[in-house]
């Protein structure tokens, strides 16, 4: 099996029926996504495949087509996103475990939707559950990120 | 005050402890200063300064910190009291975790687990709390809990870094031939600046380690603060926005295996039969074996991969026990409605004569209720885990913990080893909430690690059995009843709660031959120290067994008492029709710190002005950990339902450290609260949990998150904790928020089972 993360392609001597959470974090040692239910109600293990956020602790590997990216590959150069910037300026994260989901989810909202409403942010990121409460700074986060990201376009 | 003196007679629970009963369960004796842990593991050419600070020639500066970084901000906060007095900026330190030690000993905790209030300045308080101190070290827990990390850190970090400056400036002051005191320490240097010469903290380390210096450092004045009391950037922070493996979950050794447990869901059971046939031929799979701990009965699944074990769990065929096969909320309900209506109560305050008002007073004077919260989970977004390796006869441990030398203690007794040949490494946690002072998940991987040939081993659990195998926030039910005077105030109030004991189960689960006796503080706490002038004031706590596991949540009894105190005031103050703000005005009057928190977040919520229509606010207020908040929550109603919108917080710590994450704090507090008062409910059924995973159990999320809006005080004349004062009012504001806009009394949690949440 083939499967390509984070610009990196690999061959995978592994079961179709596989969670891709676990072929990143067990197979490949990509450990950015988390693991928090396994039936996608949390959102910690989110990745995006082909800019598309889903949930990868419920998706079978073989269903994957398309190039995954994690929070690992985000920053590769070292050189941080917008969002990823707009985190550390809201100081958003608390025990961190839920945030490289949110962070996936808003890379994606703001990908698709660069100027997000409060109810559009709502939407986007009510699949990504953060027992911490982070979420007032989440909000605040997601439009700093914005307005940076056009600020730089 | 309170007649606490024949409470102090007894025993004083305190935490997982009994004071009085002379417990010996750390053996250590008080004047011997615990060895630092450091010592053993550091490298060669490291400077080991305290159990909190080494310094290597290539200028690393590692601060350790003495509690788990849970998402509280204590790997920035706790740094900043050493690198305020050592003249480092936060960006060049390293921290860590210090190891398992008894060096590491939580005084804070312990005292304010006393039973006496927060504002009890009596002698008696006083002399408990001092005491506390030389029993704290006989103990030596190395705890994280009760919201005490920078309660307990403020004077000894601050020491720390302290006491190695003035070494750093002594070794200096040798190698130039002057005066210590003619130097200067700023950014990592020690300066000489009358000849403007510099030599770094690196070069200087291991000659200050070797200097003598006083013990006696004055302590630098808040106003000369550089990094305390100011808002600092996380140190943690670059970590969790990159996805870095700092958890439990991604720790990753050599030849590691995986690993899953299937422990038995009905509380107490053990394993009737066990198939693993079909398990076994699975691929992957290394072995099965049996786990059988007084903790947990069950089985393990050993695979070279997460979910390869996961798969092969649920390909085992077990039959389990089933006992207490009546067990379910009917029969929960029942046990607390009989024991608090007849059992044998411990009364934690009693002011004045409660009964000879009761009985005197005018039957339509008299107000009473009756309250009730249901079990909760903690569902810490990271599922239980640890990575275990036991080989020549030791044991290393690697997990996200509350309470290393705990668990260190219980993981070796559970292969046979001395507890000195097992250590604990304490990960970054994925959410703690006082789930993680439990030893079961180190004890099941050790087990798992005996029956892989030294392999390391890594456990994970599903969401699934993290839910069913928790250590439960208890249900409990309140009774109150109150006499109203003739202005409307109370001149009598009577509280008995009824909820299982946490303590005692607690302690037995680390020690199982202790059992604590005497009252259990958690039951009443956030109702008998409230800063509330009643002149005939009771209230007493009912222990009642109920076989489900339970443990310390958030706020622990405040969580509880926080809404049944709180919106029992609120029918007061309705009953007698005065406003809540005003009623409780009066009431706190002899406690200005209380007064001027609700002045203050009556003024954030504009409590004065009439809400618009269809919108209303509630109030509520609650001590805890030694914090003083006072909560308003506002809601709007539409033809949806009810919607959340603004929580106003006004907090009083006396001293914040850090206002930035004391306020993300606060927010995480009331969301963790809003949670459990919207819509969680952990039920039972034959004996066991029936929730499984978010779908059932879920908690708040950003689409019903409300705008928190946070403003912090800092009247109270001693300092408190963080992590969890702001969870016990927020439920109790909701509630009374609710009565204000319908007129409904809600008395049970969670909320939803009345009210449809948008």
């Amino acid at each position: 099996m083939e499967l390509t993360v984070n610009g990196e392609r690999h061959s995978l001597d592994i079961e179709g029926d596989m969670p891709l959470l676990w072929v990143l974090r067990d197979e490949l040692g990509i450990m950015g996504p988390k693991f928090g239910c396994g039936i996608g109600a949390c959102g910690a293990c989110t990745v995006l495949i082909d800019g598309v956020p889903e949930r990868s602790c419920a998706l079978p590997v073989q269903y994957v087509e398309g190039a995954v990216t994690t929070i690992d590959g985000l920053s590769g150069d070292g050189v941080l996103t917008a969002v990823q910037e707009a985190w550390i300026a809201e100081q958003v994260a608390q025990c961190g475990y839920c945030q490289a989901g949110q962070i996936m989810s808003a890379t994606a909202l703001l990908a698709s939707n660069p100027a997000p409403s409060d109810a559009d942010i709502d939407e986007a990121m009510s699949g990504n559950l953060c027992r911490c409460g982070t979420y007032p700074r989440i909000r605040a986060a997601v439009k700093r990120a914005a307005s940076t990201q056009s600020a730089r376009s | 005050m309170a007649s606490v003196g024949k409470i102090a007679r007894r025993t004083f629970l305190i935490g997982t402890a009994a004071i009085a009963g002379g417990l010996a369960v750390g053996a250590y004796a008080y004047r011997r200063p615990p060895e630092n842990p450091l010592v053993a593991r550091a490298d060669d050419g490291e400077a080991v300064f305290n159990p909190y600070l080494t310094i290597a020639p290539d200028e690393t500066i590692t601060i350790f910190v003495p509690r788990a970084e849970m998402g509280q901000g204590v790997s920035t906060t706790l740094a900043a009291l050493v690198a305020e007095e050592l003249d480092v900026s936060l960006e060049k330190v390293v921290v860590e975790h210090g190891p398992a030690s008894e060096a590491y000993a939580n005084i804070a905790m312990l005292e304010d687990g006393l039973p006496f209030p927060t504002y009890d300045e009596s002698t008696m308080a006083t002399i408990a709390r001092s005491g506390v101190g030389i029993a704290g070290k006989f103990l030596a827990l190395h705890v994280t809990g009760g919201s005490s990390s920078t309660v307990d850190a403020f004077e000894k970090m601050r020491q720390a870094g302290a006491t190695a400056r003035e070494a750093l400036k002594q070794a200096a002051a040798t190698r130039w031939g002057v005066q210590p005191t003619e130097l200067e320490t700023d950014a990592g240097s020690v300066r000489n600046p009358a000849t403007g010469e510099t030599l770094s903290y690196g070069v200087l380390a291991a000659d200050a380690v070797e200097a003598p210096v006083s013990r006696d450092i004055p302590l630098r004045a808040p106003e000369n603060w550089k990094l305390l009391g100011k808002s600092q950037p996380r140190t943690d922070m670059r970590a969790k926005v990159t996805g870095a493996p700092i958890f439990g979950v991604d720790v990753a050794l050599p030849d590691m295996l995986h690993a899953t447990v299937r422990i038995n869901p009905h509380f107490g059971g053990g394993v009737l039969s066990l198939d693993t046939e079909a398990a076994r031929q699975m691929r992957g799979v290394h072995s099965i074996i049996e786990i059988d701990h007084r903790l947990g009965r069950g089985f393990a699944v050993i695979a070279d991969n997460t979910w390869r074990a996961f798969m092969a769990a649920d390909a085992v065929v077990v039959e389990w026990e089933k006992p207490n096969s009546t067990l379910d909320d009917a029969a929960v309900s029942e046990l607390l409605a009989a024991a608090v209506g007849t059992g044998s109560r411990d009364v934690m305050r009693d002011d004045g004569d409660t009964d000879i008002i009761f009985a005197d007073h005018a039957r339509d004077r008299i107000i009473e209720a009756e309250y009730h919260v249901p079990y909760l989970a903690h569902a810490a977004m990271e599922p239980m885990n640890a990575t275990a390796r036991f080989a020549d006869g030791r044991l290393d441990l690697w997990l996200p913990n509350q309470a290393p030398n705990l668990i260190q203690a219980v993981a070796a007794a559970a292969l046979d080893i001395p507890t000195a040949d097992c250590t604990v490494n304490t990960t970054s946690l994925g959410g703690g909430f006082g789930r993680r002072a439990e030893p079961d998940v180190a004890v099941y991987a050790a087990l798992i690690a005996r029956e892989t040939g030294g392999r390391p081993v890594k456990l994970i659990w599903t969401r699934e059995e993290d839910i069913a195998h928790d250590y439960y926030r208890p249900a409990a039910t309140g009774r109150l009843r109150a006499a109203l005077g003739a202005d409307g105030l109370p001149e009598a109030l009577d509280v008995v709660v009824a909820a299982p004991p946490i303590f005692s189960p607690m302690a037995s689960r680390f020690y199982p031959s202790i059992s604590l006796p005497g009252p259990d503080k958690s039951i009443v706490d956030g109702a008998f120290n409230q800063p509330y002038a009643i002149a005939n004031y009771r209230v007493a706590g009912v222990k009642t067994d109920i076989p489900v596991p339970v443990g310390i949540w958030r706020s622990v009894g405040n969580s509880i008492n926080g809404f049944f105190h709180e919106c029992f005031m609120d029918e007061l103050a309705a009953a007698s029709g005065i406003d809540p703000l005003e009623y409780r005005l009066k009431l706190m009057a002899p406690y200005p710190v209380a007064t001027a928190l609700l002045e203050k977040v009556a003024d954030m919520s504009d409590w004065r002005s009439e809400p618009a229509e269809g919108r209303a606010r509630g109030l509520a207020f609650t001590l805890s950990f030694g914090t003083w908040v006072a909560e308003v929550v506002e809601i709007a109603r539409d033809d949806r339902g009810i919607r959340v919108e603004n929580v106003w917080c006004a907090a009083d710590p006396g001293i914040v450290l850090d206002p930035g994450i004391f306020e993300a704090q606060m927010m995480s507090g009331i969301v963790f609260g809003l949670s459990a008062a919207l819509g969680q409910e952990i039920t039972l059924s034959e004996g066991r949990v029936q929730q499984s995973n978010f779908h059932d159990f879920d908690a708040l999320r950003i689409d019903r998150c409300p705008a928190i809006h946070v403003e912090i005080l800092q009247n109270a004349p001693r300092m408190g904790g963080a992590g969890e004062p702001s969870t016990p009012p927020v439920a109790a504001a909701l509630g009374n928020a609710i009565f204000a806009l319908t007129g409904e009394r809600l008395r049970r949690m969670p909320f939803a089972h009345d009210v449809t949440f948008v």
